[in-house]
């Protein structure tokens, strides 16, 4: 039955789509829609067509063409994204998901050539970030989004404002406190020198000079770089909790002290050098700890889905206010492709809804008047009137915001490893300190405090404080080279002690929008002329995936032309009468088993046949079997159980699949299998998932766009990463082995170190020598050991 | 020998200046996108005078 047929595709000069008509061609250039054609014809006129220079197919595709900014002049809202303003000009910055390539660096900062209002525009590749200044009285804001818009870069524009908050919490001044480290570690080490190698009688007066500037050298150290530690550990101790800060902020203590008494009383040259080599060190491990992905937000929730600003209708005028401000009783307007931002009451237009990001069904749901649509859906028929009857933030899918998941404090009972090795670290040094100062003190008052002191610096856990950072993070740029981000270094841990994984099922284990689809029928080419033509004035997306695999055909022109909403389109094409859609429309009487979404066909009274969509499966999803002894698969999902069968090869007993769940049921079966004492990892992508992913000790975002909206997670896993789950969970053991054996090497130095100290016979040389070693030992030993895990995982 | 408690305090001196300079560039935001330049510096300045790849 099947038929191949023959396929010429054309790729859109701007975007690089394939093109499913020849009607938009200029200058022998195919685009894939009027959106895309009128972006390349601003440019050109513009004389910017070098943009397309640089890269082949630069642009976003334009296949929607109807937002709205109206918005943006109301001042309430505009100020909310403004960075600064005054009379003369406004600063501004944007983020812009569709920043990728050079020609959209070239293009955005040429915007003062399309318009001179503008002064001046950066790009912050990296951060995708647009930073614009503009003359304010020649241009408005709303302008500006316009002509980002009509050249193809729109700006993201969304209530919870991530970037902005983003940029404020990275600024601490973590690199100036390294620099000023750095600076005193290299002054004091030259300074140093001449005590390593030993000072003649007759230079005894530089002794002297040095050691005071060495002392000199350790108060910034102290006091501004390793400020840190000490407000820590009181933090902790205020909380009675002995953390790995506490014995770190008692080392420098004690070595600062110890090296300005020594000094002071000329008894020795101090150990100014390890101080700094120590602080410098443990800055340099925080700083690799702090990785920042600029352009992935882990913290969405609901309000990055929903639009900024709701047109409202108050006397027959239409006016935009902030979504913040939209009560009960207002009468909101939503065209198409909008979302509608509270649960409201139809009470003019066409509804046809899509659920697909809430629910997880693909399918639009057609909605009557007097019907109470929920909040989160998009509409995709014309404009309609809605009457709210909840505020925002109380409506059926946001109120899963207010579970006691999203208040409790996130990081309770997910204890790392160093927190809890170094609560008896702190107790053993402790009594060992202790124990040699009580040894000594009966025969040696100045032996005793020297033996004190030095076990508290030998063994000042700066290897074990470096192991944790050093390992995760040569880890975290592991995964992030197989498309896989992780909030923090914590994470990683996190993930090595799992034991259940949880799936949803539209979106995580099928691809996002892109069915399969399937011809059941033999059509002659004037049959697949006639069809096409039909289809391509169709929207719908099942319309838009027929044209598409029936790729570039000559449209012929239409008699007569309805589209019957959920059903099909019913036309007369050069004479015949084509019918296109469900077994109801076509063929009359209802469909008796339906397994999977069909478009029938028929052509003049006689039915062609059909073609068939089904959902696509990840690839890589048969290698979700080898999970199976180690750990538990479940199986969560919004839509119908039609597939049950399908998934029987991966799941492996039924009661594991769940049909029909609820946001809520999702959260409290996650929470279920916590209370089995299972720690669970949650897969999903949209947000009827958002309430497990928080519940669940791992959230894991599944998504084809990192840039596109996902749900608050701890990690998210761009789509084409996703057969490698198995190798990532295995990774992840992996290295925290490597934290456990580079602990014992730490420990090993410590015990050597420790063997001189009790005897209160320490030199300034072995302290100085041992530290920097031990240092470099697990740093080395660490970013070697992942390395070659990661090869052995196949994941570099 | 007294010459250098002068070397030391020019050494000193001039290390110093050096770390103004750094906390003075990291101040003015000359180390926020250390990856754009880089790209920047590929494309022409003359949109005038295209040219091919």
């Amino acid at each position: 039955m099947r038929q191949d047929i023959t396929i010429e595709k054309t790729a859109c000069y701007h975007c690089g789509d394939s093109c499913i008509t020849h009607e938009y061609v200029v200058e022998e250039k195919s685009f894939c829609c009027h959106g895309c054609k009128i972006v390349f014809e601003i440019l050109s006129a513009s004389k910017m067509d070098n943009y397309y220079s640089y890269n082949d197919h630069p642009g976003a595709t334009r296949a929607r063409t109807d937002k709205r900014f109206e918005y943006l002049n109301s001042p309430e809202i505009s100020s909310e994204l403004i960075d600064y303003t005054d009379s003369q000009v406004t600063i501004v910055t944007f983020f812009i998901p569709h920043i990728h390539c050079s020609s959209c660096l070239w293009l955005l900062e040429q915007l003062n050539k399309m318009n001179p209002a503008v002064h001046y525009c950066r790009v912050d590749f990296l951060k995708k970030q647009l930073n614009i200044r503009f003359d304010h009285q020649q241009l408005s804001l709303r302008q500006i989004v316009e002509i980002l818009y009509d050249i193809g870069y729109e700006p993201l524009i969304s209530l919870q404002d991530v970037i902005k908050k983003q940029n404020r919490t990275t600024k601490d001044n973590l690199v100036q406190k390294i620099a000023v480290a750095g600076f005193c570690f290299g002054n004091v080490m030259l300074l140093s020198f001449p005590e390593y190698f030993g000072i003649s009688a007759y230079e005894a007066t530089f002794k002297h000079f040095f050691g005071w500037l060495n002392v000199l050298f350790s108060l910034p150290v102290v006091f501004y770089s390793g400020r840190g530690y000490f407000v820590a550990a009181w933090q902790n101790l205020k909380k009675k909790l002995f953390g790995i800060d506490f014995p770190l902020a008692l080392g420098i203590a004690v070595l600062f002290i110890r090296t300005a008494v020594e000094v002071a009383t000329q008894a020795g040259a101090g150990f100014a050098d390890t101080l700094c080599g120590l602080v410098f060190f443990l800055l340099v491990g925080k700083f690799v700890q702090q990785k920042t992905y600029h352009h992935i937000s882990f913290d969405r929730d609901y309000r990055s889905f929903f639009p900024v600003a709701v047109y409202v209708i108050i006397d027959d005028i239409t006016k935009a206010i902030p979504l913040a401000q939209l009560q009960t009783g207002n009468r909101m307007l939503i065209r198409h492709n909008e979302i509608i931002p509270a649960d409201a009451i139809l009470l003019n237009g066409e509804a046809l809804i899509d659920f697909s990001f809430v629910t997880g069904e693909s399918v639009p749901v057609k909605k009557t008047l007097g019907e109470v649509v929920y909040a989160g859906g998009r509409q995709t028929g014309g404009a309609i009137e809605l009457e709210v009857i909840k505020p925002v933030y109380q409506s059926y899918l946001t109120q899963l915001w207010n579970n006691e998941a999203f208040t409790r404090q996130n990081d309770n009972g997910k204890q790392t490893f160093n927190e809890r090795v170094s609560k008896y670290f702190t107790i053993v040094l402790l009594a060992i300190a202790f124990g040699s100062l009580l040894f000594w003190l009966p025969t040696d008052l100045r032996r005793g405090f020297a033996a004190f002191t030095a076990v508290l610096i030998v063994a000042c856990p700066c290897a074990l404080a470096l192991s944790t950072p050093f390992t995760m993070s040569a880890a975290l740029s592991i995964f992030d080279r197989n498309f896989f981000y992780l909030k923090n270094v914590a994470v990683v841990e996190q993930m090595a002690a799992i034991d259940t994984i949880v799936f949803d099922k539209t979106g995580t284990i099928t691809t996002g929008n892109t069915n399969e689809i399937k011809m059941e029928a033999v059509l002659s080419a004037k049959e697949q002329q006639l069809i096409y033509s039909a289809c391509i004035n169709s929207t719908h997306p099942i319309s838009r995936m027929i044209c598409q695999y029936l790729g570039n055909q000559n449209r012929l022109s239409i008699a007569r032309y309805s589209e019957v909403p959920n059903l099909g389109i019913l036309a007369t094409i050069a004479g015949h009468r084509v019918r296109v859609g469900s077994y109801k429309l076509v063929l009359g009487y209802k469909e008796i088993d339906a397994k999977a979404s069909r478009a029938y066909l028929m052509i003049d009274n006689e039915a062609l046949g059909f073609f068939e969509f089904s959902h696509r499966y990840r690839e890589g999803m048969e290698n979700l079997t080898v999970l199976h002894p180690t750990y538990k698969t479940f199986l969560l999902s919004g839509d119908q159980d039609h597939e049950r069968e399908q998934l029987g090869h991966f799941f492996k007993e039924t009661p594991d699949m769940h049909f029909n769940q609820s946001p809520q049921q999702k959260l409290d079966f996650v929470q279920a299998l916590q209370r089995q004492g299972r720690r669970v990892i949650m897969m999903g992508d949209g947000l009827n998932d958002a309430g497990a992913l928080k519940q669940s000790d791992l959230g894991i975002a599944i998504t084809d766009d990192v840039n596109n909206f996902s749900p608050g997670s701890d990690a998210i896993m761009d789509g084409r990463s996703f057969s490698k789950l198995p190798a990532f969970l295995r990774f992840s053991k992996d290295t925290v082995k490597i934290v456990h054996f580079s602990f014992f090497i730490s420990l090993t130095y410590n015990i050597i170190g420790l063997s001189y100290a009790v005897t209160g016979m320490l030199s300034p040389l072995t302290a100085a020598v041992l530290m920097p070693l031990s240092t470099a030992t697990i740093i080395s030993f660490t970013s070697l050991a992942t390395h070659f895990a990661a090869k052995r995982r196949a994941l570099i | 020998m007294n010459i250098i408690y002068f070397l030391i305090g020019c050494s000193v001196l001039l290390a110093l200046i050096f770390l103004a300079a750094f906390f003075w560039a990291q101040r003015s935001g000359q180390n926020d996108d250390l990856y754009t330049p880089s790209m920047r510096i590929l494309l022409d300045d003359e949109p005038e005078s295209p040219e091919e790849k």
